[in-house]
């Protein structure tokens, strides 16, 4: 019998859907829940879940009472034992993550595997360190540490495949994490923080996110000029987050929300850093298009960091006013590899999957497969 | 690595010609011509229209001969070429050897005292070169009309991206269909000239085999598609054996479909570009047919098309006419996409390129083929025994004639990739070149022996691939701190990737660099 060790963050990527960037701090979590802001996490787990349900391993499931595991193992149909609870008259926070990850490297489980993002990787490479396999559930706001799956499911299949043996040994990777005060001003600084000990497949693992790496200057400003050529008069254009589509905002000479996704028409700025339901209310209002980037190394173009961009702005918009744009550089760093989507709504994903065409350059497309 | 391989790479500090200028040094002094011819003709200046005169003499270098010779001379001794290496480290671009007869054909007075605004009937002989040099295109690539105009590769690209703008402004849709598609392995003009003539470019990736994807291709395809652009076989040295599929779809979408064959080096009677439904196709005559690349000119991208696209062709064209047992240029092409260059064609080259079909004949020209192709393959076969070497593609080991291996593992293993190799192979009097864009296969090489070398000259390459690949494991400072045979250590990439930093006429140099590289303060 393998045990599967089992955390889930019901805060983590709550901040993302109403834009705030991210979710670390009892002060963002307040203003996220009053934004509307529900929990993804425990959905995000279950996901991952039923892939393990269905792997016919014989696995034991140690995991946290209610939302940080026990609802999504029950949702997934799985038996489980609870091995922390964390005080219920308190909202779970850090401490929790790093109590009930320090037990199961203490039970001796043979993979420890959590739903959240950067801020949960980090609780947990600080409590066990390398000593346990750990692998990520994405549902954080942004990823941008190596241990992540792609997708929720991919993490159930990884999982599987590691606790069957199929996997080789574990690599350490990366743990990074961004200051979200940062972010919030505009700045993108990952950090280091430690590393984890996570199973490891080519194809199945996010890899790390580089950010701030030389660019072709030329190439780049190229592409921006594609962009600002195509844009149409009197069509209003959701400009996504990113450094790629800042330089489109530069090119435009607007200043544009590095973070957050603007709204431009007739080359002028009409709405900055929105959220999901600003952006609702401007496509039943006008007519609109999209332009999104790929995250480097990654390639995800939906899900990461543009949660505002959610299933219903995805679904109004449709693929033909979809842009998306990348560098060649960018893209030649993800030769091989897919473009990936994880809007949380695991239908669109199948929809989405196809050839999409990416603007890399003036009067440049280059053709990729988008997969989820 | 013994023999003639402990070599030094020669080095002048050689000044420019304008440099070593000194005011009233003449290499050649013409005789004054004679009182009594003067008297009947005039001394051939004074009859010049005084507005046609420069008020100041050009600013041309003044030297005298012994000194002209050494100065070239030097340059040549600091050169690197196909007669003075194994030059297979270029891939793509089919480095031969040019019998030295064909050369002096290509520079006897009979040619190169030629004008070409020489009335026609006095470039009979030219031009009948010309046009059966074209007849034997139409064997080769199994198309009908040929241009001899495009100076080189990616001029034959750009002929080809101008005739389908004609076709369809002709058709109606030239406003409508803006894109040409082209694949990621094609060669790297094949996207970057068709961007240059305005249109927008898609480019496939390939799938796990390395052929283009057909799946990505059916999506990219619709009406707004101009024509497609491939090179076949790709720059990997995979055939693409569904070439007919990808052809056939085009042509049902009403595009035009356009090949790239500047390397026909393997597929000489073995396939032509029309049992593969091309409307056109162009050959670099400076590579698969001998004459030399001439450090990027002149050269000539010989163009074919089908009957049908005669008339959208570059003016004019050589043609015959029997009755009168006359050769022409033939300007009356009512749709013509215009001139690509000036005048019909670069004779030397085309010259050479003649001599050399008509010294190999039809069998010959497929024993090139053979040769080229059991070469390479003879070369990956030994290559992929060299520790850290593997090839792209794996899934697609079958090549045509030329390969695009990787160092991946070595660098896994050492450390050291394939710009630490190509460092180290200066040392040894050769050519190494890490491969054209798109740079996606890792620490990648490419490697193209054509039929012209032995296969002794093959084994001593692989010996020093053999060697640099055991320095790297074992005697790791040796190549660290390569080259120590060269005279350069460390080449500024900065400079070529900088359009800021680019000089291409000395005007230009002058104006943006005080001393050799070293950039002038910002204006």
């Amino acid at each position: 019998m393998k045990h599967l060790g089992l955390i889930v963050n019901p805060v983590a990527g709550m901040g993302g859907r109403v834009g705030l960037k991210g979710t670390d701090g009892a002060g963002i979590l307040k203003a996220a829940r009053e934004l509307g802001a529900e929990p993804t996490a425990p959905a995000r787990a279950s996901q991952a879940l039923d892939k393990i349900c269905r792997c016919g391993l014989d696995i034991r499931i140690l995991t946290c009472d209610g939302a940080m595991g026990e609802e999504s193992a029950a949702r997934a149909g799985l038996t489980f034992d609870i091995v922390y609870r964390p005080d219920a008259s308190k909202t779970t926070g850090p401490e929790d993550t790093r109590r009930a990850a320090e037990l199961f490297a203490h039970c001796g489980c043979d993979l420890l595997l959590f739903a959240g993002g950067d801020g949960t990787a980090r609780d947990i490479s600080a409590a066990v360190g390398t000593d346990i396999p750990v692998l990520g559930i994405p549902a954080g706001v942004k990823i941008h540490s190596a241990v992540f799956a792609n997708t929720p499911a991919r993490a159930g299949e990884l999982a599987c495949l590691f606790l069957a043996g199929r996997c080789g040994e574990p690599r350490e990777m990366e743990v990074m994490d961004i200051d979200e005060k940062e972010f919030r001003e505009g700045r993108v600084r990952s950090r280091l923080y430690g590393y984890l000990r996570t199973p490891f497949e080519k194809r199945l693992l996010q890899s790390g996110k580089s950010s701030g790496g030389k660019t072709d200057r030329v190439e780049l400003d190229g592409m921006a000029e594609q962009v600002v050529r195509m844009m149409a008069p009197d069509t209003l254009y959701l400009v996504g987050p990113g450094s790629t589509t800042a330089v489109v905002m530069e090119k435009l000479g607007l200043k544009g929300t590095l973070l957050g996704v603007d709204a431009v028409k007739n080359h002028t700025l009409t709405g900055a850093d929105l959220s999901e339901s600003d952006i609702l209310k401007l496509i039943a209002a006008e007519q609109v298009e999209l332009v999104v980037t790929v995250i480097g190394g990654q390639g995800h173009i939906f899900g990461r960091g543009n949660q505002q961009i959610s299933p219903s702005v995805i679904r109004a918009l449709g693929s033909e006013r979809t842009h998306v744009i990348a560098s060649p550089s960018k893209m030649r760093e993800l030769f091989g590899k897919p473009l990936l989507v994880d809007t949380g709504d695991p239908q669109l994903d199948v929809e989405l999957c196809g050839y999409k065409r990416v603007i890399t350059g003036l009067n440049q497309e280059l053709m990729a497969r988008i997969e989820c | 690595m013994k023999g003639n391989r402990e070599f030094h790479q020669a080095r002048w500090n050689e000044p420019l010609l304008f440099e070593k200028s000194l005011p009233g040094r003449r290499c050649v002094i013409p005789p004054r011509a004679e009182k009594n011819v003067e008297s009947m003709v005039g001394d051939g200046l004074s009859a010049l229209p005084e507005a046609m005169l420069r008020e100041t003499p050009p600013a041309l270098p003044e030297i005298a001969q012994p000194q002209l010779i050494r100065h070239y001379n030097h340059l040549s001794q600091e050169n690197l070429g196909v007669d003075s290496n194994i030059d297979i480290g270029q891939g793509t671009c089919t480095m031969k050897y040019s019998p030295k007869i064909n050369d002096m054909l290509a520079g006897s007075p009979k040619l190169k005292d030629m004008h070409p605004l020489q009335d026609e009937s006095t470039a009979q002989g030219i031009l009948e070169i010309f046009y059966r040099t074209g007849e034997m295109f139409k064997e080769i690539s199994g198309l009908e009309c040929c241009s001899l105009q495009p100076g080189g590769g990616s001029h034959g690209v750009l002929a080809m991206a101008t005739m389908v703008r004609a076709w369809h402004r002709s058709h109606g849709e030239d406003s409508t269909r803006d894109e040409i598609i082209t694949t990621f392995f094609s060669h790297p003009a094949d996207a970057a000239v068709p961007k240059a003539k305005g249109y927008k470019v898609v480019v496939l990736p390939p799938d796990e085999e390395g052929l283009p994807d057909m799946e990505a291709y059916r999506a990219a395809l619709s009406e707004r598609t101009a024509a497609i652009f491939f090179t076949n076989p790709e720059d990997t040295g995979i055939f693409n054996s569904r070439i007919r599929e990808f052809t056939r779809l085009a042509r049902e979408n009403g595009a035009l479909c356009c090949y790239d064959q500047a390397n026909a080096n393997g597929l000489l009677g073995v396939t032509r570009a029309r049992e593969a439904d091309f409307d056109m196709s162009f050959f670099n005559l400076h590579k698969t047919f001998s004459s030399p690349h001439g450090c990027g000119g002149p050269a000539t991208g010989l163009l074919m098309t089908t009957a049908e696209l005669r008339d959208y062709l570059p003016a004019p064209i050589v043609e015959y006419d029997a009755s009168s047992n006359r050769y022409f240029l033939d300007h009356d092409l009512p749709q013509s996409c215009g001139k690509i260059k000036d005048f019909y064609g670069v004779a030397p080259v085309v010259v050479r390129a003649y001599c050399w079909i008509m010294s190999l004949g039809t069998e010959g020209l497929m024993e090139v083929s053979r040769a080229a192709v059991l070469n390479n393959n003879y070369f990956m076969k030994k290559m992929l025994a060299v520790r850290g070497c593997s090839i792209s593609f794996p899934k697609h080991p079958a090549r045509v004639e030329q390969v695009r291996y990787s160092w991946e593992q070595l660098h896994a293993d050492t450390g050291f990739g394939t710009a630490d190799i190509q460092q180290r192979t200066a040392d040894f009097g050769t050519h190494y070149w890490m491969s054209h864009e798109p740079w996606v296969v890792p620490e990648p090489v490419t490697i193209e022996p054509t039929e012209s070398y032995s296969k002794e000259d093959l084994d001593e390459y692989l010996r020093i691939m053999e060697e640099i690949s055991r320095e790297c494991y074992e005697e790791p400072g040796i190549i660290r701190h390569a080259p120590h045979n060269s005279t350069i250590h460390h080449i500024d990439h900065d400079y070529l990737d900088d359009p800021g930093k680019w000089a291409i006429t000395w005007r230009c140099y002058r104006k943006r660099y005080q001393g050799y590289f070293e950039p002038v303060a910002a204006e």
